[in-house]
């Protein structure tokens, strides 16, 4: 019961707004003593897990190139791409975005996107392009970190709820062999089959707040140009 | 056969770069921090399998420390900082700066479907199980040599560039890891069980619809307080998944599972546990509110998890075989 301490500190120290790094390490100590381990058995146990993570932070083996493109103008070119289209809105691009990314992640794609190799460099910068085309003079910037926020989290969605669909994907894995462990067999099929609802239902759920958002975006760019 | 210490030595030389690029900036007082933060966190990439535990501890706790001093500010005087707007003109063309950009995910995926067939007496090139981590780096590798050979920068330039990058997103760059590290903490310490007990003491028995609630809302709970759906499932699942929807009322197991899941997605568009998901794009788009991307999300999330919920109870009691 004591262990669960370290939950406790978790959500306080997101709640008092600490710095989560600090979080985690007295979240880990908290549950550990709460365990009734010691300090350097806590120290060990963490370490031997943060050594085993390193997988998670490869991700940013993608910076030299991205940081090398930027260098070089990638962004600029994004924004033209996006300025020769001329249906295209931030909202429109975004949900174009959102179906791109839950079909591929459907069909097995998921390193396609991603924070890192797409959003930023790609996706963010064509979605505030698209906004601030909307009217004349330049766009609050609320409305440039509301679309950037929201381009973050057109492709966790699109990759949430379109990677279950995937039969041979990790999710679908996972689920099979968790069952089978507790003594129930699932067909690998049934489970992709039964995530397509829910994926359905989430490109219609966040499709229609974009293009609502959409509209509410042309008509802040359009009343920044008025005033 | 190409293990994973090929990518940590990568991600060595990033982050040691990096380190490096921190403290050639004479105009940044917090440089020696830094340059600390960047070197240690890199070195335990090296170095990670041949420190003893304890050792790759004490990194950890460094990182938060120096985090914490909050001394890791976004210098003023990083390149992209200081560079005025390349005039039009001199901006090579899109293809030589989109090619490399999406030479990454194609090689990645070409090379995750390639490499783990191709057989060695060893065994295969790349374990299947491994492949994602190494062929990632390997397509890196391949994207950077085509972008040096088709935009020719200088020396060292890609490596400066990737250093300003992450003094922009800073601490947050290890706070995936560390999340990580603490979820197994958890797990040891059977956290999840305990969650996942006192979740299943609260329901009255016979309640189909309180207990389908009470399995989505404890995946999307557990997956907010853990960070991770997939850490998530097991426990609800043994808890409540299977010995009360599945056994005593006979819901269809592939439902279960597969929602169940989703019903943890949904915690996972709302918790700042989720780091890679919800807090590196926000320090890497530069956003000023941290959490703008769980704001961004939660109306979706909030909507689908009532939306699977339902689905749960509709589709789990169809007859099935």
């Amino acid at each position: 019961m004591l262990s669960l301490l370290g939950l406790l500190v978790v959500v306080a120290g997101f709640a008092l707004r600490l710095n989560p790094l600090l979080t985690v390490v007295l979240a880990a100590f908290a549950s550990g003593l709460g365990g009734g381990q010691g300090p350097v058995q806590i120290l060990s146990e963490f370490g031997r897990a943060f050594r085993d993570g390193r997988t998670v932070s490869v991700i940013w083996v993608v910076l030299p190139v991205i940081g090398l493109l930027e260098g070089h103008g990638l962004r600029l070119r994004a924004q033209d791409l996006i300025s020769r289209l001329r249906r295209a809105s931030a909202g429109r691009l975004l949900l174009a975005y959102l179906a791109l990314r839950q079909v591929t992640a459907a069909l097995g794609l998921t390193a396609l996107g991603g924070h890192a190799a797409m959003v930023r460099p790609l996706i963010a910068p064509m979605a505030e392009a698209a906004a601030a085309d909307a009217g004349p003079v330049e766009i609050p910037p609320a409305l440039r970190e509301e679309v950037r926020a929201h381009a973050a989290a057109a492709d966790n969605v699109g990759a949430f709820f379109g990677e279950d669909v995937f039969v041979a994907f990790g999710s679908v894995l996972l689920i099979q062999a968790t069952l089978r462990g507790l003594g129930v067999r699932v067909d690998s099929l049934a489970l992709s089959l039964f995530a397509l609802p829910s994926a359905l239902l989430a490109f219609a759920v966040h499709g229609g707040r974009l293009l609502r958002l959409d509209r509410r975006w042309r008509a802040a760019a359009g009343e920044t140009a008025a005033s | 056969m190409i293990s994973p210490e090929f990518v940590y030595a990568l991600m060595g030389v990033l982050l040691v770069g990096a380190a490096v690029t921190a403290l050639r900036r004479a105009e940044d007082p917090d440089r020696r921090l830094k340059g600390l933060f960047w070197g240690a966190f890199g070195l335990s990439f090296v170095f990670g399998s041949e420190l003893p535990d304890w050792a790759n501890g004490a990194v950890v706790v460094l990182l938060a420390a120096i985090a914490a001093s909050g001394r890791l500010r976004r210098s003023s005087a990083t390149a992209s900082a200081r560079a005025p707007d390349r005039p039009r003109a001199a901006t090579p063309s899109a293809a030589r700066l989109f090619a490399p950009a999406l030479a990454i995910p194609l090689l990645t995926f070409a090379l995750t479907l390639t490499l783990p067939r191709i057989a060695t007496p060893a065994g295969p090139l790349v374990e299947a199980s491994r492949a994602a981590p190494i062929c990632l780096g390997l397509a890196v590798l391949g994207a950077l040599a085509l972008a040096l050979a088709l935009l020719r920068p200088a020396p060292g330039e890609a490596l400066e560039r990737s250093g300003d990058l992450l003094d922009a997103v800073s601490w947050t760059a290890a706070l995936p890891q560390s999340l990580a590290a603490l979820g197994a903490v958890f797990a040891v310490s059977g956290v999840g069980d305990q969650v996942g007990r006192l979740l299943g003491g609260v329901i009255p028995p016979g309640q189909v619809f309180m207990a389908i609630c009470a399995y989505t809302g404890g995946m999307a709970l557990l997956t907010v307080l853990m960070g991770n759906a997939f850490a998530a499932f097991p426990v609800m699942a043994s808890a409540l998944g299977v010995p009360l929807l599945v056994r005593r009322l006979g819901a269809d197991p592939a439902v279960v599972g597969s929602i169940g899941m989703l019903s943890g997605f949904c915690g996972t568009l709302l918790t700042p546990m989720a780091a890679n998901f919800n807090l590196v794009p926000s320090a890497l788009l530069e956003l000023r509110d941290r959490y703008g991307v769980i704001r961004a999300q939660a109306p979706t999330a909030v909507v689908l998890f009532v939306g699977n919920t339902l689905l749960l109870y509709f589709l789990a009691f169809r007859p099935h075989g």
